[in-house]
């Protein structure tokens, strides 16, 4: 079994869907096999929060059934997956890797996760995360850090790290991540692995615990681009539960696959190769341009201002509208109380003091302070307005340019430990992901070399809204290129 | 009291719509019902749940706003309110502050002097709250969500009232402007319609606003006079002994017919205003806003103005029954099925109105058909039934709708017509009293109302009076 285990969890999510439906692989021995690599690699990694293995063996025959009918046919029907806990799953815990959620267990799933399961995907668990997505190291779980699966003394990125970890890992074949300002490309990146945000509004937030709701957007993290694009043709659609949830014809994407990028224009930003950046990444993520270059794409350098002012205008959005979400987590309904108290106010008090950890305090606190009366106008307001100008920068640079190419983070996973004691250094290592965020705009994370210490590298694609499809094909043609990206060889640094 | 006084007064009013779904999820809006059986994740603040407008609830409002004349905003957006009670499931309510669905309109009112004008500073929508329940056996709250996300619409004016005369005029043209809408049903006692009364008091000819309050609630007509008539005295008697009076908000207590103080402006809460991202702006577009003008009815003054021209009927009867929009429509209707509007008139002036005031029932809860009322006042036209018989059957038209034509004939309740019959009881009640006939005979005209009774109870009530008093005079001349 040992030999036919390592041969199943090598495949990406394609070729054991493609195998199930040729009965190569069964979709139990496909399960048995992810529950087997868990138990196998969890102590290190700690990629899950909850796992749903009895449910997973249940739903593994059944959709084998399924298949056999010929009712299920997509091509992840009985593909185990991984959902990051921030996803509300019906009957399944749902925490959001945060002590205040720690018992809540939601009446209804998120629509991504209902189209997936629709699709035949099994769950194997839920991934943890930064608390309410708030980090991008996952270590400010409530349960523990997750560990970077090439070296577990580093981190896997965030705030998707577990899904990320989870995927790299070979604990599952593709997972679900969110990302508000970068937190599935980065973790993507860290952990050599596809990540891909798309345009705002295409894949519904219904069931997405928020976080900034403006901001954001699930996506898929997988082993590959052709994966991604595949759960992408699951999970978009129009979504009456969700009034941002936009109709988005999935066709171009779906033809992206080819590998022709002949004539695409792409524009690299010279603020992205500036100050900061780790000269290890710098020149992997330049060779990713020559490629495409070589292969018929006209790369071109340009300036793409208003680069500094993404990170206090993200942190002052997100922060305002976490506050806010945030609220209803206050010990009345759901999750958890605190024991002893006098009195609604010290309830509340005591409830939110002892249920949510210091970022998820820090980021409540500093955005109920730039909307408080008197402030909003000087910060809240002129960050709405500077996110206008970044928008416009982006509009101006995609009149030019099919995408834009730049890195994912200005260095490779950091060890464990080294962020949480340096909030703002944490938050700047955010600046080549974030304003696609504020610009509600698709982003890919595609592998693209290892650093000395060999640790994966990233290469980041930018699109202009609802011109997924060309990011993809830029990515998909570098990855052909490319050739295999190595797996993780585990061990600490 | 040397100096002369005048009140200020401008009024929030917060009116619940009457659409079947809540603002933001399909949960029925329907009143009573077990706790927590109208709700599902959205009105209860699940996480990951998200709100999702209700299109009746924007068209209710822009009916509302071209009603009062306001500007409608053609580019609105709803903003969240943060407060933490747990009435409130997300900790904030989703109402509109920045840009408000109405704008700048105007309620015209009938004073004593003539038409006066009440500005509309805006019109904006908003979400219910759950409801609070202090369970005093186990010292514990409870909360019912059934009413959280109940679509509302809070009216503010502008400070233009200056009596407790005018405010309450001002309501009740809201009120019935909105009924006639169909936009709320508008019952004070059931909180269907809310009044925050801010009232300041100055001296009669200042330009200068005094120091106002906010006085809640108040759920009666009654309660909002006697409330402005006891806050405008404390703020008097406050300045006329050199105190001055605070902002602040009051609570106003109908059983003890007074108001205390809730809170204080320093105790104000931020709320933190900023506009819902999960709610994309609003584009009214102009298609939207004239097919809503075309739908609008023919409000209370214009059908007033008609009334008096095509409908031979005392003003009072106009005044009472346009009041109510379903009282105006059971009038038309049953006119237009052919009965004389007097006539019509006077069912619903006498009998209807007894019956609701008998029964503690609003104009809005008559269930019968106009129809039944119509082929009701043909019976008795025809002379078919008498009036005392047509009472007895409007009653049942009342309350349990029946078909005048078939109960009468069911029951028998016909007016007997036979001559010969009417001749022979007739005879038979002078012959056994002759002491009545000698009587009516030496000019007491009304002795022979005993007569006619004596009549009548022998035909069981169901002659008509005027025939039989007819034959008895013949008889006896």
């Amino acid at each position: 079994m040992s030999k036919l285990k390592n041969e199943i969890l090598s495949m990406t999510a394609l070729e054991l869907g493609k195998a199930i439906s040729l009965t190569e692989v069964g979709v139990r021995e496909a399960v048995e096999a992810t529950l087997a690599q868990i138990e196998e690699r969890e102590a290190d990694v700690h990629s899950y929060v909850t796992l749903d293995a009895e449910n997973a063996l249940r739903n593994a025959d059944y959709i084998q059934k399924k298949i056999a009918d010929k009712e299920l046919t997509s091509p992840l029907a009985g593909v185990p997956v991984a959902i990051k806990d921030n996803m509300c799953t019906k009957g399944l815990l749902t925490t959001c890797s945060s002590r205040i959620l720690g018992n809540f267990v939601p009446t209804y799933s998120s629509t991504a996760v209902e189209r997936l399961e629709k699709a035949g995907a099994v769950i194997i668990g839920k991934t943890n995360m930064d608390e309410f997505a708030m980090g991008s190291t996952s270590e400010t779980s409530a349960f523990g850090p997750t560990k970077n699966p090439w070296n577990t003394g580093h981190v896997p990125g965030g705030s998707s790290g577990g899904s990320a970890a989870a995927v790299a890992a070979d604990e599952c074949f593709f997972a679900l991540g969110s990302d508000t300002g970068g937190s599935i490309r980065q973790p993507a990146s860290y952990c050599g692995i596809v990540g891909i945000k798309p345009t705002y509004g295409t894949v519904s937030r219904y069931g997405l615990i928020a976080y900034g709701s403006s901001l954001d957007q699930i996506g898929p993290l997988a082993k590959n681009v052709s994966d991604c694009v595949a759960v992408l043709s699951e999970i978009i659609a129009h979504d009456e539960k969700d009034s941002t949830s936009v109709d988005y014809d999935i066709t171009a994407l779906k033809n992206a696959l080819d590998g022709d990028v002949k004539g695409m224009k792409i524009g690299v930003p010279r603020d992205y190769f500036g100050e900061g950046l780790d000269p290890e990444v710098a020149s992997a993520v330049k060779e990713v341009a020559k490629k495409l270059e070589s292969a018929g794409a006209i790369v071109e350098e340009f300036d793409l201002s208003l680069v500094d002012y993404a990170i206090p205008t993200y942190y002052t959005i997100a922060a305002a509208e976490a506050s806010s979400n945030l609220e209803r987590f206050d010990g009345i309904k759901y999750g958890y109380r605190t024991k002893e108290f006098a009195g609604l106010h010290e309830m509340y008090k005591k409830t939110r003091s002892e249920g949510f950890g210091p970022e998820v305090k820090r980021r409540i606190m500093l955005g109920s302070f730039v909307l408080s009366s008197g402030y909003y106008d000087a910060y809240y307001l002129k960050a709405l307005r500077v996110k206008a100008l970044i928008k416009k920068a982006f509009d101006d640079a995609f009149a030019r340019y099919d995408a834009i190419l730049g890195p994912v983070a200005p260095t490779t996973a950091p060890k464990l430990g080294d962020s949480l004691s340096d909030p703002i250094k944490m938050y700047l290592g955010d600046i080549y992901t974030i304003s696609v965020n504020l610009a509600g705009l698709p982003g890919i994370s595609v592998p693209c070399g290892t650093d000395s210490k060999g640790l994966p590298i990233g290469v980041q694609l930018i699109g202009d809204c609802f011109k997924d499809d060309r990011i993809v094909r830029l990515a998909y043609a570098y990855e052909q290129m490319r050739g295999e990206f190595p797996t993780p060889k585990g061990g600490i640094e | 009291m040397s100096k002369q006084y005048e009140m200020v007064i401008g009024l929030e009013v917060h009116v619940e719509l009457a659409t079947k779904t809540k603002i933001f999820c399909g949960c029925s809006t329907a009143f009573g019902g077990e706790p927590n059986t109208h709700t599902c994740p959205v009105c209860t603040g699940m996480p990951g749940s998200l709100p999702v407008l209700n299109k009746q609830v924007l068209e209710y409002a822009i009916a509302v706003g071209l009603a009062t004349n306001c500007e409608i905003t053609k580019n609105c957006k709803f903003d969240r309110k943060n407060y933490f009670y747990p009435d409130n499931p997300q900790n904030y309510q989703i109402s509109q502050l920045y840009l408000p669905i109405c704008r700048n309109g105007r309620v015209d009112i009938e004073t004593e002097n003539g038409i006066k004008s009440v500005r509309i500073h805006e019109i904006h929508m908003e979400e219910d709250a759950g409801k609070l329940i202090h369970d005093d056996w186990y010292d514990a709250s409870l909360v019912d969500y059934n009413r959280s996300g109940v679509p509302l619409i809070e009216i503010v004016s502008e400070p233009d009232m200056r009596s407790a005369e005018e405010v309450i005029a001002y309501l009740e043209t809201l009120r019935n402007t909105i009924q006639y809408l169909g936009a709320s049903d508008c019952k004070l006692n059931e909180g269907s319609m809310r009044a925050d009364v801010n009232l300041s008091v100055r001296e009669v000819g200042s330009e200068k606003f005094g120091t106002r309050t906010e006085m809640k609630n108040l759920n009666s007509f009654h309660s909002i006079m006697h409330a402005i008539k006891g806050e405008s005295e404390r703020q008097i008697d406050l300045l006329e002994s050199g105190e001055s009076v605070v902002q602040e908000t009051r609570r106003w207590d109908d059983a003890k017919e007074c108001s205390y103080a809730m809170r204080s402006k320093e105790d104000a809460q931020d709320y933190r205003y900023f506009p819902d991202p999960d709610l994309v702006p609003i584009s009214v577009s102009d298609e939207l806003i004239e097919s809503i003008r075309a739908k609008q009815p023919e409000m209370r003054l214009e059908k007033k103005k008609r009334y008096k021209e095509e409908f031979d009927i005392p003003e009072y009867d106009i005044n009472i029954i346009t009041n109510s929009k379903h009282l105006a429509d059971l009038f038309e209707e049953t006119v237009a099925l052919g009965a004389q509007p007097k006539k019509v008139s006077n069912w619903i002036m006498g009998e209807t109105l007894k019956l609701l005031k008998e029964k503690e029932m609003d104009p809005e809860d008559i269930s019968f058909s106009a129809s039944h009322l119509a082929d009701l006042i043909k019976m008795t036209d025809s002379k078919e039934i008498n009036s005392t018989v047509a009472k007895e059957v409007f009653e049942k038209i009342f309350f349990e709708d029946v078909d005048p034509k078939k109960y009468v004939e069911e029951k028998g309740l016909k007016t007997e017509n036979n001559e010969d019959l009417l001749l022979e009881v007739t005879k038979r009640v002078i012959e056994a009293n002759p002491q009545s006939v000698s009587d009516y005979k030496s000019g007491k005209e009304k002795a022979i109302g005993f007569l006619v009774g004596q009549s009548m109870r022998e035909l069981k009530g169901k002659a008509d009076p005027v025939a039989v008093t007819e034959i008895l005079k013949k008889l006896m001349s």
